[in-house]
């Protein structure tokens, strides 16, 4: 932990829109490329994940992630106040879940048709 | 690290704008046929320009590969009527839009679409698209016709509507635009039409933009332009930490095209249409909840105790069966379909729905929320159908929604996936995902107006034609913009072939740069883009509302030119983007001007324009039955009459299908 703070403006709501994972994350910025609405910018650093500069201008349309060439690099994150929305329950037996809950079930494996 | 308070506060820095920044440095493109907007419509229009054998060049504002309403992709295509299973006739799909909208809509622009819809989705399959079963995962299912593979919605019986696998339409239209040598200029915030000596309403030449990342000026130089933006969500609701994950429009909604084309002298009609928006992003993300509207159509719902929602068809008979919500019941024509902008539907065309008393049942106990879908309850082949195959491939869906929820564990098999808890009224439309009841009631969005077109596509500017579902007079959605831009685009090439030199004239260039970068010139403590267009927004909420009179029309007028002048004017941009927002601002308050201009010339209420006047309160009066196309000279608006059926009046022949000979060049 540290002491030392800045004086920033507060996060913007929502704050994330994507997520790198740095260790997949090449920095190729293809994805800062076709993003309609320049969501993000590429880093000054070199390799490094693309900044998320305007991520209340995020449309959420997922084409970053299409985009991708390395599985796993970045991610779409709903905003809090969707995920949260976001529930099912199972039928036999009731269980209920949500979209970012803390231990999830395993994913279903299906691809879409086509 | 991922967001910019992250690298700030790891660093200690404020990272330096990541593109090299010449304000103003000006670059010229000519070429024969300019297309403003490189969504689905401008892709379509940029292709078949290139087809005709002249030049093409886009101007988009993101990133052509995967930007517009329709980039993120399409699971069915309206009015494919002319596909070989079809039972629907171009005449009858047109017939039945006119007759809902009582002659609101453009007849000729929907018999374009549902004469060439089939054509045009046939040149995406060979772009890339599928829009067959060609694995045979849906073999014998009811909706499948096993000879072409094809798969429909909505109407089993007449098959009009085909399912498509389309989640990948955008990037291919962009590697095909590629492919035939279409020119793309991405990020590219047009700010002005040139036209001929400068002069509203003259030929339009070419136009002007700003690069947005690199702060550029751009002089585009064209025989014939095209317009084929999008919509204008942020005109009367401006709110995007809320509403841009729930919208089906993005921020760059912005009106762009009819802002540009009304200043350039272009006629427009029905602008005064308006509609409280089920969709403008206060209900949640795009089929992220369960519902039986459009993609999760024949949809089950059971409340929380699992007891079913029954069915019934347009006159109110329970339905017995899972493919009965699919079929036209006994004295209905045929299924028109949702999602083809039309508001109202005659009942012979409507859709099958939850039961009508489903608010009524609600509120007495009936039914316990929370409801659910459960899609369990359907054979497996539509299950897989609306799941596997619609929510993968609609607009939004692929990794937002079926992505996120597979990869969280989400079963349609075993899972019942909940629906948006709501006061029962919210119940009443069944699209719950977009829960028009938590809309503002003062939020209003444009209902179905734009250019004013010819059979051409061509507006009243030589030179100007347009395109795009939610931009033009007539339009629709995602098949009816990919159409309609085919055709415009067709047209203003063949016009291109044989029109004189485009000349620009230079005082119009050096005043629309002027006006371009006066947000770079400002002091630093300027208002920025967020506050403005939320005051923009606030202005069409109050003074342009659901209730309109003549005075409260002009205050808003005025205090749209008060922003203008004061606040917009005094706006500073600390970089290309900010620019690039700001100028859209400007674009928003033409198009709000516009909107009011065409209020105050409709002096009636219209039911099916959802147009209320309370100084002329009385409802659809006989003598205003009629367009009232608007434009402006001198920076005037001129107004004039039109008939609803002018499509079919001379200059026109009397038939559709005899106009469209004369006309579509085929």
């Amino acid at each position: 932990m540290s002491d030392k703070a800045f004086m920033v403006p507060n996060p913007p709501t929502p704050n994330k829109a994507v997520e790198f994972n740095p260790e997949i994350c090449i920095g190729c910025n293809l994805c800062v490329d076709v993003c309609p609405t320049d969501v993000m910018m590429p880093n000054p650093e070199k390799k490094k994940p693309p900044i998320v500069i305007y991520p209340e201008e995020c449309w959420y349309c997922g084409g970053c992630v299409e985009e991708c060439p390395r599985p796993g690099a970045i991610a779409m994150l709903h905003p809090t106040q969707q995920r949260i929305s976001m529930n099912w329950k199972r039928k036999d037996t009731s269980e209920l879940f949500r979209i970012g809950m803390k231990n999830p079930p395993p994913p279903n494996t299906r691809p879409p048709s086509g | 690290m991922s967001t910019w308070h992250e690298y700030v506060q790891k660093t200690g820095k404020v990272p330096d704008w990541p593109y090299p920044v010449n304000y103003g440095k000006e670059h010229e493109v000519v070429t024969d046929v300019l297309i403003i907007g490189g969504g689905v419509a401008g892709l379509q229009a940029a292709i078949n320009a290139r087809k005709k054998g002249v030049k093409a060049a886009v101007a988009e504002r993101g990133h052509a590969k995967r930007s517009g309403a329709g980039g993120a992709g399409v699971d069915h295509w309206h009015g494919a009527v002319t596909n070989p299973c079809s039972k629907v006739t171009p005449e009858m799909y047109t017939t039945a839009c006119y007759d809902s909208m009582r002659g609101y809509t453009g007849g000729h622009v929907r018999y374009i679409i549902t004469k060439e819809g089939w054509d045009t989705l046939q040149e995406c399959e060979q772009m890339g698209i599928q829009i067959r079963d060609v694995n045979d995962e849906f073999k014998g299912a009811d909706f499948r016709d096993d000879e072409t593979r094809l798969m429909f919605a909505y109407d089993y019986k007449n098959r009009h509507i085909v399912r498509v696998w389309g989640y990948n339409i955008k990037p291919k239209l962009y590697e095909e635009a590629r492919r035939v040598g279409v020119d793309i200029y991405n990020r590219m915030m047009v700010t002005s039409l040139l036209t001929e000596g400068g002069n509203q309403g003259g030929r339009v030449v070419g136009a002007t933009g700003v690069d947005t990342h690199t702060g550029e000026f751009y002089v585009f130089r064209a025989k014939a332009t095209v317009i084929a933006t999008g919509g204008a969500g942020r005109l009367s609701l401006f709110a995007p930490e809320v509403t841009t994950s729930s919208s089906m429009s993005d921020m760059n909604s912005a009106g762009v095209g009819q802002a540009i084309g009304w200043n350039a002298g272009a006629e427009f009609v029905c602008m005064e249409a308006s509609g409280h928006n089920r969709l403008s992003g206060f209900g949640y993300s795009p089929y992220s909840m369960g519902g039986t509207h459009n993609t999760y159509h024949g949809t089950a719902i059971v409340d929380a105790d699992g007891k079913e929602v029954p069915w019934a068809d347009v006159f109110g008979r329970e339905l017995q069966s899972v493919q009965e919500r699919f079929l036209p019941s006994e004295g209905q024509d045929f299924i028109l379909g949702e999602g083809i902008g039309i508001g109202p539907y005659l009942r012979q065309y409507r859709s099958n729905d939850l039961s009508r008393d489903l608010v009524e049942r609600i509120s007495k106990g009936e039914f316990k929320l929370p409801l659910y879908a459960d899609l369990s309850l359907l054979p497996e082949s539509e299950r897989r159908c609306i799941w596997g195959m619609m929510v993968g491939n609609e607009g939004k869906t692929r990794i937002p929604i079926y992505d996120t929820y597979t990869r969280a564990g989400f079963d349609p098999d075993k899972d019942l996936m909940q629906a948006p808890v709501m006061p029962p009224e919210g119940y009443a439309h069944s699209n719950f995902w977009g829960a028009g009841i938590n809309t503002p009631p003062t939020a209003r969005s444009l209902g179905g107006g734009g250019f004013l077109l010819d059979w051409n596509l061509k507006t009243n500017l030589e030179g100007l034609y347009a395109a795009a579902g939610s931009t033009i007079f007539g339009g629709g959605c995602h098949g009816e913009s990919h159409t309609t831009g085919r055709y415009a685009g067709r047209h203003a090439a063949d016009y291109a072939k044989t029109a004189p030199e485009p000349k620009t004239n230079r005082n119009q260039i050096e005043a629309e740069k002027a006006r371009a970068y006066n947000a770079t010139r400002q002091s630093k403590k300027g208002n920025g883009w967020k506050e403005i267009n939320a005051a923009i927004a606030r202005v069409m909420r109050d003074y342009c509302g659901r209730h309109k009179n003549e005075l409260v029309l002009n205050l808003g007028l005025r205090l749209l030119n008060e922003l203008k002048t004061t606040e917009l004017a005094s706006a500073y941009a600390s970089n290309p983007h900010e620019l690039g927002r700001l100028l859209e601002c400007h674009a928003l308050i033409s198009l709000g001007e516009m909107v009011i201009k065409a209020s105050l010339e409709r002096k009636a209420s219209n039911s099916i324009l959802d147009f209320h006047r309370l100084d002329y309160p009385q409802m659809d009066p006989p003598e205003w039955n009629k367009l009232l196309p608007i434009r402006q000279e001198d920076n005037k608006a001129r107004v004039r009459e039109l008939p609803l059926d002018f499509h079919l009046k001379p200059p026109y022949a009397a038939s559709y299908e005899e106009n469209y000979q004369k006309y579509s060049g085929v």
